[in-house]
């Protein structure tokens, strides 16, 4: 499980992130949404360590602080666009991000349903958007992580990859993974998400599962309640959902019920 | 193909910091020698070496000649290359950043893979022609070899201060002109303001602020350095002369180089904190 305890963030006088309480279960995928400036990267700079929180607390799976390097060791992470060094091949990125953990031995299950080794011996820079965000994908999957970051993942994959790519995912979740997903695309979103965490002006308006999103949206499709939530977010949600405990993440995502 | 999700451990435990910084160091050194203009860089340097040698005639001479061109070229590649590739790195450095590796080491391990490259391109591109040509006699050997010391003195800490500038302007175009600036200013602004100070101050006593502004300058330090070792002191300007009254050569020398030293141990100390502490 990943932990979230009043992450607070601010740039200069702007407050980004007011608060942040929130858990992200293992075993599920949370598809982390929110408007443009909502704060959403940068939940997700902070959760990966890329960002520090000026107050609270981020806790990995292994109860460790995600800015302790070790820690890190954990996380799969699959940015929104990849981008490895242009002279290097495929090969020469993998060989150095397996040299950074020499422990783990490698999982090459994604690689081989992707069928890439071919393309692992060229130039990073001779490769395809859509090979590069298959590398990329490879890379997040291949250490074996308890924490997955998905950053707008499919975005460039084809239709054949997205679906290699989805039934992995769901692969990893039924595994134990906890999984954080943001995406744009709704189907996406309504195929793999388990949980939704909203985010609005730097609050988690709205944490649970999908099946409690929509009974108290009362809306039909994961699309139509983001949209509501998006259009008239206060309203949307009834006062239980929006109540803070001062001891207590505002909601737990942690006994959510499984589909 | 197994595909247990507990990670599999082998005999060895997680590598140190340096084993961390050294991955990264090589596979950065890999893709910043096949980048072309490390490689036209060199051959720019090799080229004008080359040509020195062949119209200048002697070696110590050819490196008198040759010292305006490295004072001014190797701090520009150095912070134009560093600012550009870290800035363009970007992408890849945080994804690096996510891993398990402490954030010194990384750096460490980014500014050995720049600095390494092109230093080892400045030697071969110097050395080379000066042992194509058979120029090394037992005069020019010391002063080459001095030469080479300050040259890649140079290239690590101008790409220390790259790193500095990369790490501290976020934005991509603003860093490369901030980066430019910097180069301006220490290579070619110095020292006509220096000369300024001079004259407008000429009925003062200006031996100790003209010692701390050639301090202040690497390119003004390496200058004085290299003239002082080829004994032509009248190309030495203001700042140089005061500083042999000063110290005479020897002990002038030694001053310089260690004022060299820590223009590199500063700006990357100062680069390296801020690359702690940033948010990506």
């Amino acid at each position: 499980m990943i932990r979230l305890d009043g992450v607070t963030k601010r740039f200069g006088p702007l407050p980004v992130l007011r608060g942040i309480d929130l858990a992200l279960a293992p075993g599920r995928v949370t598809a982390v949404v929110g408007p443009n400036a909502s704060g959403k990267s940068t939940l997700i700079k902070c959760i990966l360590g890329l960002a520090s929180p000026d107050a609270g607390r981020i806790v990995l799976p292994d109860g460790r602080d995600v800015r302790e390097p070790a820690a890190r060791g954990a996380i799969g992470y699959m940015p929104q666009a990849a981008r490895f060094p242009e002279n290097l091949t495929g090969h020469e990125v993998l060989a150095m991000l397996d040299a950074l953990r020499p422990e783990v031995a490698p999982d090459d299950t994604l690689l081989e349903r992707f069928a890439l080794a071919a393309q692992l011996h060229k130039p990073v820079r001779t490769l395809s958007g859509g090979t590069r965000q298959k590398l990329s994908a490879v890379v997040a999957f291949r250490y074996r992580p308890s924490l997955l970051v998905l950053d707008e993942p499919s975005a460039g994959l084809d239709p054949l990859a997205t679906s290699i790519f989805k039934a992995a995912v769901l692969a990893a979740r039924d595994a134990g993974t906890t999984v954080l997903l943001t995406s744009h695309v709704v189907s996406e979103l309504e195929t793999m998400a388990d949980d939704v965490a909203f985010l609005l002006d730097g609050t988690i308006r709205f944490a649970g599962p999908v099946a409690a999103l929509l009974a108290r949206t009362g809306a039909r499709s994961l699309e139509a309640a983001l949209a509501q939530l998006m259009r008239a977010p206060a309203d949307a949600i009834p006062d239980a959902a929006l109540h803070h405990h001062h001891d207590e993440p505002t909601l737990r995502v942690v006994n959510g019920e499984r589909r | 193909m197994t595909a247990a999700v507990t990670p599999v451990r082998a005999a060895a435990g997680p590598p140190g910091a340096v084993a961390l910084a050294r991955t990264v160091a090589e596979h950065q050194w890999r893709d910043v020698v096949r980048s072309r203009w490390l490689i036209a860089y060199a051959l720019v340097l090799a080229v004008a070496t080359e040509l020195l040698l062949r119209l200048g005639g002697s070696g110590p001479s050819a490196l008198l000649s040759l010292l305006n061109v490295v004072l001014l070229l190797v701090p520009l590649v150095a912070l134009v290359l560093g600012t550009a590739s870290l800035h363009g790195a970007r992408e890849f450095t945080e994804l690096l950043l996510v891993q398990p590796i402490p954030r010194r080491a990384l750096f460490t391990g980014l500014w050995l893979g720049h600095a390494v490259p092109l230093a080892v391109a400045t030697l071969l591109a110097i050395a080379l022609p000066f042992a194509v040509e058979r120029a090394i006699d037992a005069d020019t050997a010391p002063a080459l070899a001095l030469f080479l010391v300050v040259a890649v003195l140079l290239v690590a800490a101008f790409t220390a201060l790259a790193f500095l500038v990369a790490t501290a302007v976020v934005d991509r175009a603003r860093g490369l002109g901030a980066a430019i600036l910097l180069w301006l200013v220490l290579g070619l602004v110095y020292d006509g303001v220096v000369l300024a100070v001079a004259t407008a101050f000429r009925d003062w006593p200006l031996e100790k602020p003209m010692l701390v502004l050639m301090v202040l300058n690497p390119i003004d330090l390496a200058r004085t350095l290299l003239l002082l070792r080829l004994d032509v002191a009248a190309l030495m300007g203001y700042t140089g002369a005061v500083f042999r009254m000063a110290f005479g050569t020897a002990a002038g020398m030694s001053v310089a180089i260690a004022a060299l030293v820590a223009w590199v141990a500063l700006p990357w100390w100062l680069a390296a904190r801020a690359f702690d502490r940033r948010d990506f």
